[in-house]
C-alpha cells in the first residue's frame, strides 16, 4: 500500500512549508534516511528524510510552492506494492493546490485586508467553532470574529483558522528550554486591525515568507508586552581597534582568519556579562531566571530578515575560536542551512549595525531574553581628552534595551560600565 | 420509461442513493440483478454479524460455562439452524429494503442493466424481456465481488468465498483461511468457535494489517489461545485442489505444507464494471474513476461506493451515494469526499478504530502524546467477563484534536462512534475529559484513555 507523505513539522513554530527543491523525482528508489527534499521553514531550509523504503510513486507540490504542514506532498510505493493490491488503504489527506495554502494574498502585516472582506459580526455575537479552532486561534492569536468558516452551517473548522493570517498573538511564541512569556492581553490588536491603503496598480503585494512572520509575530509580542527602556554609553574604540590591527598583522603572516571588531565586541560583552550575570537572564513570569550559561545570540541579517544564531557557552571561548564559531553560524544562517538548536535558547543578544555606518540605534529585547546590545560604528570624531584639549578620538556607542521586569536602570548601567571597561582597555579580557 | 434518476445496484450505495433522490422528490428507478441490498445486507455484514452472534453464545456456554455456573448436558448445536437465522436476518432486511423502495416510490426493477450512450439504461429480465429506460443523471452501484487466488479459481465446494462461507450446507472439520483482514478473521472466528480447524495465513506482518499494530498483536494472541493457527508474513508457494480438498504450500517462519477440507480465499475483492455499450473510463487498479462530485468521465453518469475503489466498506458507500445524489440536486451542495471514517471487526475480540493509527502518524511526523487504558482496570468488563484489549487514543501535540483511536475487546465497534463524532467536530481531548460517561460502562474507557495521555486517570 503506498503511503502518503506530508509536510512535516520541523520546528514548533513552523505551520506551512516551502517545497524548495526535490531531491528525488517521480520514479527514483528511495532507501529508509535518503533526502527527498529540501524545505524551507520559518527558520531554515531542512532537508527532509524519507522513512521507508520504495519508489517516490506521485509529487503534488512543486519546488517553490508552499503547504500547510500536514499536508500531503508526495505518494511512496512501497516494495511489495503492485496495482490491485488487496487491501483496504485508508483514504490519504486530501491534496490541497498551492493556491489554498499560498499566502500570497496577505498583505503585509498592518493590513489584514483579505481578513477585512469577512462581515465582522457585532460584538458579543456568538463565534461559531470547533474546539480544535478555538484552541488553534487563541495559540496563534487569530481573531476567530474575523475568520468565515467553511465547515458545517459556516462553523469555523481547524483549516480555516490555518488558513487565516494571526492578528497581535497573545503571548510570545514559547522556546524550547524556556519558559513561556505570560499573556499579557494584546493592545498591539487594535493597531494590527488599521489597514493599510489598498495596492494600487503599481504597488508590489508581497506575500510573507515563514521568516517575515515569524519576525512579526515575535516583535509585535515583545514591543507591547515588555517594558523596554533604553541606555546609551560611548566608548572610546582605539584601544580595540589598535589590538585588532596588531593581531590580524600576525594573523595574516600565519595564514589565520582575520579578527573583526565585532569578535571583539563579542570577546567583550562575554566578559562583562560573567561580571554582571543579572543581565544574563529572562523573565518567567512569576521568578527570574538567571543562566548560568552565556549563549549570546548574534544578530545576522539574511535575504529577507535575520535570524539570530546562538553561540553557545560562550565564556571562555578563545577570541580565534569565537570568530571562527561566528563566521560559520552567520555564513549558514545566509544559506538557510542553521540546524533549530543553533538558533535556539540565547540569552543574551547582540546587534551590530556599525558596518552599515550606523552610530547608534535601541534595538528591540528578544524575548524571553532580558536584555539586547546595539553596537554601533566606531567613527573618528573630537574628543575632549582629560587635558580639556579637543583631539581626535575613535568612538563607539553602544546601546543597551531592556525588558524592565528584570533589569533596573542601575543594573544595566553596571554592564555598559563593565563593558566600557573592557573595550577601553582590552588587556583586562585576558584576566 | 423517463426518469430523473436511474441508479443501477441496490446496495449500500445504490439503494441510499435512490431513496435520497427520491426523497429530493425525484422520480427514481433502482435496477438491481439479484436482490436488494446488495453484499452487506445479502451477502456481507449482515448475515455474517448473525453467525457471529451465535458463535459466540457458543463459545461462551462451550467454553465458560464452569465460570458462569452453568452446567450443560451434551451442549449441541443445529448447524442448519444456525445457517438458517442467517438467511432468515438477510431476507428480512431485504424485504425490508423492498418496503422502503415502495414507501418512497421508487421503481424497483429487478434486472440486468445495460448502460448505453445518451443517458440509456437497457434492462434485460430473466425471463428475457427487454426494456429501455432513460435519464439525464445515472448513479452506477455496482460494487465489488471477491477476489480470487490465481492458480486457486473458487470451485464453490472446496475453495470458496464469504458468500458460499457463509451458507456452507455441512461444517467443515478443518479450513485454511487465506487473507487476515476483517473478512478472513471474522470467519476464523466463526468456524473455530463450532470445532473447526481453522489456520489463518497472512502475506503481511499482522493480522489485521491495517489496523494499529497493538490491536493486531491483542487479535493474534487472542486467536491463538482460542485455539486458531495465526501465520503472519506467511506467502503462498503452491496451491492446488485436491480430492480430499485443498492443499497449500507456504513459506514464513518455515517452509510447510498445510491441508484442509475447505480454502476461504479474502485476500480481497475485484469492481463488477457496469455492462453495456457505454466506455466509462478507469483508475489505474481498474475502479471507475470519479471526479470530487462523483461524477464519471461520461457527463451526467455518477458512481458511487465499492466501484470507485477502497475502502469497500458499506457505511462508506451510504455516504458516498448521499453526497453524490445531493450535488446533482441539490442547489449549492458541494458533494465531499470520504476521509474520516471507522473501520470494523466484529469477532470476539472486537476490533473498531477511526483515524490514524500511531505507525501512521509516527511516519508522517505528526507530534502526539497517547493515552492507552486496558479492560482489565475496568469495573464494568470484569462485571461481563471480557477483560481482554485497550482503548488507544492518539491525541496531536500542541493543538489536543483526536488524531485516531484504536479500539479491541468488548463492543468496541459500538464504542467508535464516539470518537469518530469528536474527529468531525474538532473536538479536542478536553471535550472528551469534559463529558461525563456513565459508570459503569465500557466507555468510561474511552475517558480514562485520554485520562492516561495526561496524567489524569483515576483507574489505572
Amino acid at each position: 500500500m503506498p503511503l502518503p507523505i506530508e509536510m512535516p513539522k520541523l520546528s514548533d513554530t513552523m505551520t506551512e512549508g516551502t517545497l524548495v527543491k526535490w531531491q528525488k523525482k517521480v520514479g527514483d528508489k528511495v532507501e529508509m534516511g535518503d533526502v527527498l527534499a529540501e524545505i524551507e521553514t520559518d527558520k531554515a531550509t531542512m532537508e527532509m528524510e524519507a522513512f521507508d523504503d520504495g519508489t517516490l510513486a506521485e509529487i503534488y507540490v512543486q519546488e517553490g510552492e508552499k503547504v500547510a504542514v500536514g499536508q500531503q506532498i508526495a505518494l511512496l510505493a512501497l516494495p511489495g506494492d503492485k496495482p490491485g493490491d488487496a487491501a483496504a488503504p485508508r483514504p490519504a489527506a486530501p491534496v490541497k493546490t498551492s493556491a489554498k495554502a499560498d499566502s500570497s494574498t496577505v498583505a503585509p502585516p498592518a493590513a489584514p485586508a483579505p481578513v477585512a472582506e469577512v462581515p465582522v459580526p457585532a460584538s458579543g455575537a456568538k463565534v461559531k467553532a470547533s474546539p480544535l479552532a478555538r484552541r488553534i486561534a487563541a495559540a496563534r492569536g487569530v481573531d476567530l470574529t474575523r475568520v468565515a468558516g467553511s465547515g458545517p452551517g459556516g462553523r469555523i473548522v481547524q483549516r480555516d483558522v490555518l488558513e487565516a493570517k494571526p492578528g497581535a498573538p497573545a503571548a510570545a511564541p514559547k522556546r524550547p528550554g524556556t519558559p513561556a512569556q505570560p499573556a499579557m492581553g494584546a493592545p498591539a490588536a487594535s493597531v494590527q486591525s488599521i489597514p493599510a491603503l489598498p495596492a494600487g496598480p503599481n504597488d508590489r503585494t508581497l506575500p510573507l515568507s515563514g521568516m517575515r512572520r515569524v519576525i512579526a509575530e515575535r516583535l509585535v509580542a515583545s514591543k507591547s508586552t515588555v517594558p523596554h527602556f533604553y541606555l546609551q554609553i560611548e566608548v572610546d574604540a582605539a584601544p580595540l581597534l589598535a589590538l585588532r590591527s596588531e593581531i590580524n598583522a600576525t594573523a595574516e603572516a600565519s595564514g589565520r582568519g582575520k579578527i573583526t571588531v565585532n569578535d571583539l565586541v563579542i570577546k567583550a560583552v562575554i566578559a562583562a556579562l560573567g561580571r554582571v550575570p543579572k543581565v544574563n537572564a529572562a523573565w518567567a513570569g512569576d521568578a527570574i531566571i538567571e543562566y548560568a550559561a552565556i549563549n549570546l545570540s548574534v544578530a545576522v541579517a539574511v535575504e529577507d530578515g535575520l535570524v539570530t544564531p546562538v553561540l553557545r557557552d560562550a565564556a571562555g571561548k578563545s577570541l580565534g575560536e569565537i570568530s571562527e564559531t561566528v563566521k560559520d553560524l552567520a555564513t549558514r544562517a545566509r544559506t538557510k542551512k542553521l540546524k533549530p538548536e543553533e538558533y535556539q535558547g540565547g540569552t543574551f543578544t547582540l546587534s551590530n549595525l556599525g558596518s552599515y555606518g550606523i552610530e547608534s540605534f535601541f534595538a528591540i529585547v528578544n524575548p524571553p531574553q532580558a536584555a539586547i546590545l546595539s553596537v554601533g560604528a566606531a567613527v573618528k570624531k573630537p574628543v575632549v581628552n582629560g587635558a580639556g584639549q579637543i583631539v581626535a578620538g575613535q568612538r563607539m556607542t553602544l546601546g543597551l534595551s531592556c525588558d524592565h521586569r528584570v533589569v533596573d536602570g542601575s543594573l544595566g548601567s553596571q554592564f555598559l560600565g563593565e563593558l566600557r571597561a573592557f573595550i577601553e582597555k582590552p588587556a583586562l579580557m585576558l584576566l | 420509461m423517463n426518469y430523473d434518476l436511474i441508479v443501477i445496484g441496490g446496495g449500500p450505495a445504490g439503494y441510499v442513493g435512490a431513496i435520497r433522490a427520491a426523497q429530493l422528490g425525484k422520480k427514481v428507478a433502482c435496477i438491481e440483478k439479484e436482490r436488494a441490498g446488495g453484499t452487506c445486507l445479502n451477502w456481507g455484514c449482515i448475515p455474517t454479524k448473525s453467525l457471529l452472534r451465535n458463535a459466540e453464545m457458543y463459545q461462551t456456554m462451550n467454553k465458560r460455562a464452569a465460570e458462569f455456573g452453568f452446567k450443560f448436558d451434551g451442549l449441541s448445536f443445529d448447524w442448519n439452524k444456525i445457517i438458517g437465522r442467517s438467511r432468515d436476518v438477510s431476507d428480512k432486511n431485504a424485504a425490508g429494503i423492498e418496503f422502503l423502495f415502495k414507501k418512497h416510490k421508487i421503481d424497483y426493477i429487478q434486472a440486468e442493466a445495460n448502460l448505453e450512450a445518451g443517458g440509456v439504461v437497457k434492462v434485460k429480465f430473466a425471463d428475457g424481456k427487454e426494456e429501455s429506460h432513460s435519464a439525464p443523471k445515472i448513479l452506477v452501484c455496482t460494487g465489488c465481488t471477491a477476489r480470487a487466488l490465481p492458480n486457486l479459481p473458487f470451485n464453490g465446494k472446496t475453495v470458496i468465498s464469504s458468500k458460499e462461507a457463509m451458507i456452507l450446507p455441512t461444517q467443515p472439520k478443518s479450513m485454511l483461511i487465506i487473507g487476515a483482514g476483517a473478512i478472513g478473521t471474522e470467519f476464523g472466528y466463526f468456524y473455530n468457535a463450532f470445532g473447526t480447524k481453522v489456520t489463518l495465513v497472512e502475506m503481511l506482518p499482522n493480522a489485521l494489517p491495517y489496523e494499529d499494530a497493538d490491536v493486531s498483536t491483542v487479535v493474534e494472541k487472542a486467536y491463538q489461545k482460542q485455539g486458531i493457527n495465526v501465520l503472519t508474513n506467511t506467502k503462498i508457494t503452491k496451491a492446488e485442489a485436491t480430492e480430499k480438498g485443498v492443499k497449500l504450500t507456504v513459506s514464513g517462519k518455515k517452509e510447510e505444507t498445510l491441508e484442509a477440507e475447505v480454502a476461504l480465499v479474502a485476500i480481497g475483492v475485484a469492481p463488477i464494471l457496469p455492462t453495456g455499450s457505454l466506455k466509462i473510463e478507469l483508475t489505474e487498479r481498474g475502479y471507475l474513476k470519479v471526479n470530487d462530485a462523483y461524477e464519471t468521465s461520461v457527463p451526467g453518469v455518477y458512481a458511487a461506493g465499492d466501484i470507485i475503489g477502497p475502502p469497500w466498506l458499506a457505511h462508506v458507500a451510504s455516504f458516498e451515494a448521499i453526497q453524490a445524489v445531493e450535488g446533482m440536486f441539490v442547489a449549492g451542495h458541494k458533494p465531499k469526499r470520504v476521509t474520516t471514517f471507522p473501520a470494523c471487526t466484529y469477532a470476539n475480540p472486537q476490533v473498531a478504530s477511526v483515524g490514524l493509527t500511531e505507525g501512521e502518524a509516527k511516519q508522517k511526523g505528526i507530534a502526539y502524546k497517547l493515552g492507552k487504558f486496558p479492560f482489565m482496570a475496568s469495573g464494568k468488563a470484569r462485571a461481563i467477563g471480557e477483560l481482554e484489549g485497550f482503548v488507544k487514543i492518539l491525541v496531536g501535540e500542541p493543538n489536543g484534536e483526536i488524531l485516531g483511536a484504536h479500539i479491541v475487546g468488548p463492543e468496541a465497534t459500538e464504542m467508535i462512534a464516539e470518537l469518530g463524532l469528536a474527529i468531525t467536530l474538532e473536538a479536542t481531548y478536553e471535550e472528551i475529559e469534559a463529558t461525563i460517561h456513565a459508570h459503569p460502562t465500557l466507555s468510561e474507557a474511552v475517558h480514562e484513555a485520554v485520562g492516561t495521555a495526561f496524567g489524569k486517570a483515576i483507574h489505572i
